[in-house]
């Protein structure tokens, strides 16, 4: 594949499990791509330089920071953003949890939060407090100390292991 | 920022991006899982006219264990690497560094040739390939290749020996070695940033090779005798590293982690049964 500096690029990729398609220059990060050209502005950006985790979004199951992605290298994938927790009528169980444990105050890291903390809880669905605190090192928040967020996470773990001995 | 325009390559095959890197020659950017290179081209520091993008080239993509060392292909990422399943038998010390290098959703698109070939004097995989003794493999026109010892292959900050029109096809990290422990320890702002210090060491029954990131603008290796007196040494080495003054840290801190911090390290204050091995006497 090539793309010349001003061309522009037709991308398809899988967004929260439908397929969307725009154009795109060599350029445009996928946290851009996703804000302006499938108008999805639930991922926020912030450093741009992956440092502070806001744009978090989910690729092909891995937790990826879309200021460090071309929206040209999402060609093809499974893309995930926090549009795909919950539905219209309701918050989904990790969200809620963020409520409950007072994980977010002006939330503008939370949605990055909550795609890293999906890929981690389906990765490892018993953390302990040590692992969920060095998940978290991979996000900046200024407003609530990280503890609300731990409890939050841990707390979900919780409860969807109790979910799962109850079915057995 | 928005990184500055450019024309993105993205080959199939290892012999286009080779071609490609020819034809581009000096104003070309390798990128393959963008972690750091990405950040660069975002507050333009560096506007290249060109980004190859070797992700896709799925022959680059392999762990393979061959005679004494592991050999990992340009595209495989730091994730794919944590998740290989006998890390901690072939390379432990790949294992101990690994959860170290930046957050686990950088993990998931970060290559360790990326890592290495970006040459950051406090990035841990270089480290650890100049501890260890690894290799890095190049390839150019025509199917030449250069193998360059870890230790050579860094040449200052952010700067390496591969030529405009070479790939790092894989580097190779060396198999355990029977009876030696492999140890790591950091300190950085908080876990998965740069290391202020970081510290590799790979112990044997007579010698120790003892790297330190961070301090200087390489990794620095220096091979320790384990009849020496250790606490001199390291301070010995402390000084030798050139330590600077940054908004991090001071000069003497620097100083002083690899003191401390080696002294630790070597010690063993992490497990007793590993402290009596490196100490029989003890």
């Amino acid at each position: 594949m090539y793309i010349r500096h001003d061309d522009r690029h037709q991308v398809t990729l899988t967004l929260n499990g439908s397929e969307r398609s725009a154009h795109a220059e060599s350029r445009t990060q996928l946290c851009d791509f996703l804000r302006h050209q499938l108008g999805v502005t639930g991922t926020h950006v912030g450093c741009e330089h992956g440092v502070c985790g806001a744009c978090t979004v989910i690729v092909d199951g891995r937790a990826t920071r879309s200021c460090l992605m071309l929206a040209v290298q999402a060609e093809g994938r499974r893309v995930e953003t926090v549009e795909s927790l919950g539905e219209m009528e309701g918050l989904d169980d990790l969200q809620r949890a963020f409520r409950d444990h007072h994980a977010l105050q002006c939330g503008f890291c939370t949605a990055g939060i909550l795609m890293s903390c999906h890929e981690f809880l389906r990765r490892i669905p018993d953390p302990s407090e040590g692992e969920v605190r060095d998940m978290l090192s991979g996000h900046l928040c200024r407003c609530t100390g990280y503890t609300g967020i731990v409890q939050a996470v841990l707390a979900v773990a919780r409860r969807r292991q109790n979910h799962r001995e109850e079915e057995q | 920022m928005k990184p500055a325009a450019f024309d993105y390559y993205r080959p199939r095959t290892r012999r286009e991006a080779i071609e490609v890197l020819i034809e581009v020659g000096e104003d070309a950017r390798i990128v393959a899982g963008g972690q750091s290179l990405m950040a660069v081209l975002n507050m333009r520091l560096s506007q290249p006219r060109a980004l190859v993008d070797i992700a896709a080239i799925d022959e680059l993509r392999y762990i393979e264990r061959r005679d004494g060392y592991l050999a990992i292909g340009a595209a495989t990422t730091q994730a794919e690497l944590l998740e290989y399943d006998f890390l901690a038998d072939d390379v432990p010390l790949l294992a101990e560094s690994l959860p170290w290098v930046g957050h686990f959703q950088t993990r998931n698109r970060g290559t360790v040739c990326g890592s290495i070939a970006h040459a950051d004097p406090s990035a841990e995989l270089p480290l650890c390939l100049a501890t260890l003794g690894g290799e890095v493999v190049l390839e150019t026109r025509r199917g030449r290749t250069r193998r360059i010892a870890g230790g050579d292959f860094f040449q200052g900050i952010l700067t390496t020996e591969r030529r405009p029109d070479e790939l790092i096809t894989e580097v190779r990290f060396p198999l355990k070695q029977e009876h030696h422990i492999y140890r790591f320890q950091e300190v950085a702002m908080r876990h998965g940033d740069f290391a202020i210090v970081a510290l590799a060491a790979d112990i044997g029954e007579r010698e120790i090779q003892f790297g330190v990131g961070g301090v200087a603008d390489r990794p620095i290796v220096r091979c320790l005798s384990r009849d020496d007196d250790l606490a001199e040494a390291l301070n010995v080495l402390a000084w030798s590293l050139d330590a600077q003054n940054d908004a991090h840290a001071s000069a003497a801190y620097r100083r002083h982690l690899v003191r401390e911090m080696g002294r630790r390290l070597l010690a063993g204050e992490t497990t007793e049964e590993e402290a009596a091995d490196v100490y029989p006497s003890r």
